[in-house]
């Protein structure tokens, strides 16, 4: 029985009808058409579906749609201010951060709540956060820079 | 309904309740309801294959109260079902006196799954290479379940059964897992390790868990061993603690721990280990574990957690 939800993606609420089982992920690209979060291996394990539910980063592809009723959603299209890229788009593009670009709007997404959480990390805390973002093209060590220059970057602006 | 045997269910006998309490929880539970929390265990499993999502939910992952840690009157700590992994790993009550806990939910998944599965998940979900069970069955961890009758109290030992199969029945809710707090006497620390291929997005392939207590001589008085995918449930092993009340905690004790576990084990062979294989390394984790959590009790700091830095040990 299709249930009655309401997600609030990116700061804009979204009246939705849901299957029950219907996932995060599918309910964001198909019913929200908001398609920048993408669908890798549908099982936890990729990250390039990766949102944040009230701030938390959520594996979408396993998170089921009417868990997140009534949460504020932020996926990566939410994380620019208009045709302004967030520092940490501008330092994945800067420092070879994007190759293919699948697993980017999963990586931001990633790297926004580790920044949320630990301002200034470590490169070991960097790697642990995106562990659970896989990226076959490039090596990491670019995202790994990008989101260490922008914690350097918050840093020295204080 | 059909649903254990049926890959998928079809869409109009789905349904989904959002609880608001306990109670809703287990009234919706007794009519045949699963409940669901972070999802990273229920959600993620019917996604591999491993069985379809239950026709009827019931999301509990917003009762309120069941998200707190909490000391209690025994001076153990109450830990809410609801309470994340994350949030147990930052917990400065489970980093001071249950450290071995903070090194079990430290390495659970990813980020994401820390942020978002469940001490109550993890217990529930009954596998036997659950990270957090070893420090939980050290510390006397008992389960808080609450059905139609009310509320009852299990220990960890007594529910776990099998590999996804515990005592509980269908219509309980975990509402808590309470552990017993350090002894009055002496020095205590805990640990808990694991053999792991990668540090993130891992399951352990051997795991074990210590609680060591010492006396003013530095003896040890106290001790608790319990090892993780070594067999169908985790389990303390007695002769691996016996083998280390009254000695120095040293190299040799450990040692002696080790092959005990070692000896209790009864492990399978998959994917990711032989039985050979994690037979012979119980002894070597179980010993790490040992080794850990006595130098914890020494008021050494190890950092959490204990299993990216006690190679060689």
């Amino acid at each position: 029985m299709a249930v009655d939800i309401t997600l609030s993606v990116n700061g804009v609420p979204y009246p939705l009808t849901v299957d029950p089982h219907a996932s995060l992920l599918h309910t964001v690209r198909g019913d929200v058409g908001l398609t920048g979060s993408k669908e890798g291996c549908d099982d936890s394990e990729c990250g390039a579906c990766m949102m944040l539910v009230d701030g938390r980063p959520v594996n979408a592809c396993s998170y089921l749609a009417v868990q997140a009723d009534g949460s504020d959603v932020t996926t990566v299209e939410g994380l620019s201010d208009g045709e302004t890229l967030a520092p940490l788009q501008e330092a994945f593009l800067t420092r070879g951060g994007v190759q293919c670009g699948f697993c980017t709007p999963g990586m931001l997404v990633s790297a926004t709540a580790l920044l949320d959480r630990t301002p200034n990390p470590s490169e070991d805390e960097i790697r642990t956060a995106v562990s659970g973002n896989l990226c076959r093209c490039t090596g990491y060590d670019g995202i790994v820079k990008a989101i260490a220059a922008v914690a350097a970057e918050r840093a020295a602006q204080g | 309904m059909s649903t254990a045997t049926s890959m998928t269910t079809s869409a109009s006998s789905r349904t989904y309740v959002e609880a608001r309490d306990v109670a809703s929880a287990v009234a919706a539970m007794s009519a045949g309801a699963r409940p669901i929390a972070g999802g990273t265990d229920l959600v993620v499993g019917a996604r591999h294959g491993k069985a379809p999502l239950p026709a009827a939910l019931v999301g509990i992952h917003r009762i309120p109260g069941l998200s707190d840690v909490a000391a209690t009157d025994g001076g153990g700590l109450r830990i809410g079902a609801l309470v994340t992994h994350a949030t147990l790993v930052a917990d400065p009550a489970v980093l001071a006196a249950y450290p071995g806990l903070a090194d079990a939910s430290a390495i659970v998944g990813s980020h994401a799954t820390r942020a978002n599965g469940t001490l109550g998940g993890n217990v529930m979900n009954s596998s036997p290479a659950m990270d957090t069970g070893a420090p939980l069955l050290c510390h006397g961890g008992v389960a808080v379940l609450v059905g139609p009758a009310g509320e009852r109290r299990v220990a960890l030992a007594d529910l776990w059964t099998g590999p996804g199969r515990s005592t509980a029945a269908p219509d309980e809710l975990l509402v808590a897992v309470e552990l017993d707090g350090p002894p009055a006497d002496g020095a205590s620390g805990s640990s808990y390790v694991r053999l792991q291929y990668r540090r993130q997005m891992e399951i352990a392939i051997v795991g074990a868990g210590a609680v060591v207590t010492l006396g003013a001589d530095g003896t040890v008085t106290d001790a608790k061993v319990a090892i993780t995918a070594l067999a169908p449930v985790i389990h303390r092993v007695a002769e691996a603690e016996a083998a280390l009340v009254g000695t120095d905690g040293g190299f040799e004790a450990a040692r002696a721990a080790g092959a005990a576990a070692a000896a209790a084990a009864r492990p399978i062979s998959d994917v990711r280990g032989s039985a050979d294989y994690r037979r012979a390394m119980a002894a070597v984790i179980t010993r790490r574990a040992v080794l850990t959590a006595v130098r914890r009790a020494r008021g050494e700091s190890v950092p959490v957690p204990a299993s990216d830095t006690t190679f060689g040990s």
